[in-house]
């Protein structure tokens, strides 16, 4: 049951990302801008909590989902460390999927020739 | 219905949009909920692995961008992502797809200007705006904490 809600969900919030793309101008970098921001405004709101919990990484996976993060990690960090956690809770929060990301394009990039230069 | 081809290709132009932008959603629907459930079974992996749910959700990302890279270096991220539109781009393989892709497309450029600066030309918006909104979430909060509005 837990499967299909997360692709029910994770499959709707991409369709609203193709929307977005079919019946707007928008680029694929402000699209995921939108998405992330709306991920912290509806965390900060409270209502992602709750779709979280029911589709789990069907709310978590999209890049919503980063938004998500980087609001709890500053709630936490907030509760806890007072005025500091405000600059570090959301850079600690996501840093594991940017490092990550990171990681992979620096190897990928050292390791892989570019397709349209041969 | 007798139709002139006038009137038929008025037809095919009213008609077709559509129907290409409700195939898009199909497959954005369909590739981007696939890589949803992937991750919730990675997470359920993970979980079962006896990591917290947390470090499991942590994990579980970290696994769909090692996916994600390598299905970009060998470039069928990019071929699908023609098909599945917003369902390669919204899901976090597509971040890392944004990092990975012109990191590899720009290595001619050299490790610094190339592959280390053209790595955010997707990515860095997103972190940039994602930020910036955590701390006006961050003071927000500490206000409301402080004075208890």
């Amino acid at each position: 049951m837990n499967y299909l809600w997360a692709f029910t969900v994770g499959g709707a919030i991409c369709v609203a990302g193709q929307l977005l793309i079919d019946l707007t101008k928008l680029t694929p970098a402000r699209i995921l801008v939108i998405f992330v921001v709306s991920g912290v405004v509806l965390s900060a709101v409270g209502i992602w909590d709750k779709v979280v919990d029911f589709a789990g990484a069907g709310a978590t996976v999209p890049i919503i989902g980063f938004g998500h993060t980087l609001a709890k990690g500053v709630e936490e960090a907030v509760a806890q460390d007072g005025f500091t956690g405000i600059f570090t809770g959301g850079l600690t929060a996501c840093s594991c999927g940017v490092c990550a990301s990171l990681i992979a394009g620096f190897i990928a990039a050292v390791f892989t020739r570019s397709k349209s230069q041969s | 219905m007798r139709t002139n081809k006038k009137q038929y290709d008025r037809m095919v132009k009213n008609t077709s949009p559509r129907s290409r932008v409700l195939r898009n959603c199909v497959w954005a629907f369909l590739v981007g909920g696939s890589f949803c459930l992937t991750g919730e079974v990675l997470i359920n992996a993970y979980r079962a692995a006896a990591f917290t749910l947390g470090d499991a959700r942590l994990l579980a990302s970290v696994t769909l961008v090692a996916i994600s890279a390598v299905l970009t270096a060998v470039g069928w991220y990019g071929r699908l992502a023609k098909r599945a539109g917003a369902g390669t781009l919204v899901p976090i393989t597509g971040f890392a797809n944004a990092v990975v892709s012109p990191a590899i497309e720009f290595r001619s450029e050299g490790l610094i200007t190339g592959v280390a600066c053209k790595m955010f030309i997707i990515a860095g918006p997103v972190i940039v705006y994602g930020t910036l909104s955590s701390v006006v979430y961050g003071v927000i909060l500490f206000v409301k904490g402080r004075y208890g509005l």
